[in-house]
């Protein structure tokens, strides 16, 4: 009995993620090149030929591309300040770690407050006098302003996760390292340099791991902010399997969407490689 | 310059880049909360005034439009659910995973963490096929099935801290003073863990009701307030939209103030 307790406490887990996690994988692996009960790949054919899929596929990219650089920067200064922090380190923390809580979709409508025609944005350059009437933001004439309000959006909403991960990263750096840099007159860029930051490898994986596969499956802000005006992956994929009723290209979009995770996340991996005897 | 005034320089600049920060996460939710707080007339208006004026009209209208009360209550049910079966699932694993050495944990941690290098809104579209055979499509059962997928990894990997993090000696203690394996767990080990058990739950309803893409896609008659709002959002005004983005954003702030001493307990544990 007691050698077959540890596996009757996972099998509720491990039947549960077969089930709801590896199964519809292979599904959804399956559906993307089965049409009409044949095995084909005319979906990701259709996919492929339609005018939005590459418009889709760079728009996710570029996103990503713009991001999550600017996010690992943010996450990185509000890590250390919260580090550094003496007196109110658990208020800035909490404030700081608020966005974490909050849904895609509601920080797409609490970015339109600000960008939509009568919003806050137009009020601020009106009242400054830099326009004399408010300006249509989110307009299809200028998709770059749409562009740039999801990835505002996306930067307010995404950096708290990866600073939270940061954090917990800096705390497990012992000390004693960044006193010996002090004992060789090092100054606090080059601590930060030079210890934090190679220490902070295995963190900084999985913060960005996260984080990169988060910024391809962008969806509830785009819509939110740009309608159908700036297609990117998701959006897509929900567009064929709802409106078009087409689960099989939807399918295939998944397929795209999939391979570009575990592209990056092998990618992060290769690159942010830690030696097994250096981790702390 | 001397050394002091070097340093108290470069303290207002740290102090004053904090304050910036501060203001970059709280300003856009206190916009949000002023057009939620006025009237329809005015958020419709221009200028804004970046002040309320706790008109309540806005709200009114929003909790009186037609299927916003049932949506509200169908996020609430699907997420207590998903609190409810990624804990349940979730806890005995993650004891599991911090008591017991054996083969096969190497794998079943694997399987863990693989979950996280996959996009799993993605998830709801086969299953969505799979719940249509099984009667359980537009049903708040499946889609708390799926966000307890992506809420489970979260309970796996936290619970298994939180039981790594209470002494072995403890039970032992009490197997000696003639407790077996299940008093020993109820009576010593969760009232320790009970605390950070109860923070993953919150975390795992935080989850679900913010999912987006999954609840859209498998909910038609039975939406949660996300599919509701994402699927009206070409049609609905603005004061409906911003009604419904301050009825999502609250109980979050509050969720978050509840589980602020662990979240590095739980996002610590994602370095392993």
């Amino acid at each position: 009995m007691p050698r077959l307790l540890p596996y009757l406490l996972l099998l509720p887990a491990t039947a549960f993620l077969c089930l709801f996690f590896l199964y519809p994988f292979v599904q959804v692996a399956h559906d993307s090149v089965m049409r009409g009960g044949v095995y084909t790949l005319e979906n990701f054919t259709r996919m492929a030929g339609h005018w939005k899929f590459s418009t889709a596929f760079w728009n996710t990219m570029l996103l990503a591309a713009v991001v999550v650089p600017v996010q690992l920067a943010m996450a990185l200064t509000m890590a250390s300040i919260v580090t550094k922090l003496q007196r109110g380190r658990s208020s800035i923390l909490y404030i700081f770690a608020i966005p974490l809580g909050i849904s895609d979709l509601a920080a797409g409508l609490i970015w339109l407050s600000v960008f939509e025609q009568s919003g806050f944005l137009n009020s601020l350059l009106v009242g400054l006098g830099v326009v004399d009437r408010p300006i249509l933001l989110l307009g299809y004439q200028n998709t770059w302003v749409i562009f740039i309000a999801i990835a505002l959006a996306e930067v307010w909403r995404a950096t708290a996760i990866m600073m939270v991960i940061l954090v917990a990263g800096m705390g497990l750096i012992p000390k004693e390292y960044g006193e010996a840099a002090d004992v060789f007159g090092a100054s606090r860029w080059q601590k930060f340099r030079r210890v934090t930051l190679p220490m902070l490898k295995p963190s900084l994986q999985t913060a960005l791991i996260l984080r990169v596969i988060l910024a391809f499956e962008v969806f509830a802000v785009v819509v939110a902010l740009g309608g159908t005006q700036l297609p990117v992956l998701m959006s897509e994929t929900y567009h064929w399997q709802f409106a078009m009723q087409e689960r099989g290209v939807a399918a295939a979009y998944a397929m795209v969407i999939l391979a570009v995770s575990v592209a990056f996340t092998i990618l992060i991996l290769r690159l942010l490689h830690v030696p097994k005897g250096a981790r702390v | 310059m001397s050394e002091p005034s070097v340093r108290r320089a470069g303290n207002r600049v740290f102090i004053a880049g904090v304050a910036l920060l501060i203001l970059w996460v709280l300003l856009p939710i206190w916009l949000l909360f002023v057009n939620a707080l006025s009237a329809p007339a005015e958020v419709t208006g221009f200028p804004k005034r970046f002040i309320p004026s706790f008109d309540l009209a806005s709200l009114s209208f929003f909790f009186g439009f037609s299927g916003v009360i049932d949506a509200l209550w169908n996020s609430v049910k699907v997420a207590a659910l998903t609190m409810i079966l990624s804990i349940g699932v979730g806890a005995p694993a993650g004891y599991a995973l911090s008591r017991f050495d054996f083969p096969g944990k190497e794998t079943f941690r694997f399987l863990v963490v693989m979950t996280r290098a996959f996009p799993l809104p993605l998830l709801a579209l086969p299953l969505a096929v799979m719940f249509i055979r099984t009667g359980l499509d537009d049903t708040i059962i499946g889609l708390a099935l799926v966000h307890t997928t992506l809420a489970l990894p979260f309970a796996v990997l936290i619970t298994y801290s939180l039981f790594s993090g209470i002494p072995l000696e403890l039970e032992e203690a009490a197997w000696t003073l003639g407790c077996n394996r299940v008093q020993a767990f109820t009576k010593v080990i969760l009232p320790l863990a009970a605390p950070g058990i109860a923070a993953s739950a919150v975390f795992a309803f935080v989850i679900s009701w913010n999912e987006v893409f999954a609840a859209a896609v498998l909910t038609v008659e039975n939406r949660t307030l996300t599919a509701f709002l994402l699927q009206s959002l070409d049609v609905s005004p603005l004061p409906l939209k911003f009604a419904g983005g301050a009825a999502l954003v609250l109980p979050a702030l509050f969720f978050i103030f509840a589980v602020r001493k662990y979240l590095f307990a739980m996002w610590g544990i994602a370095n392993r």
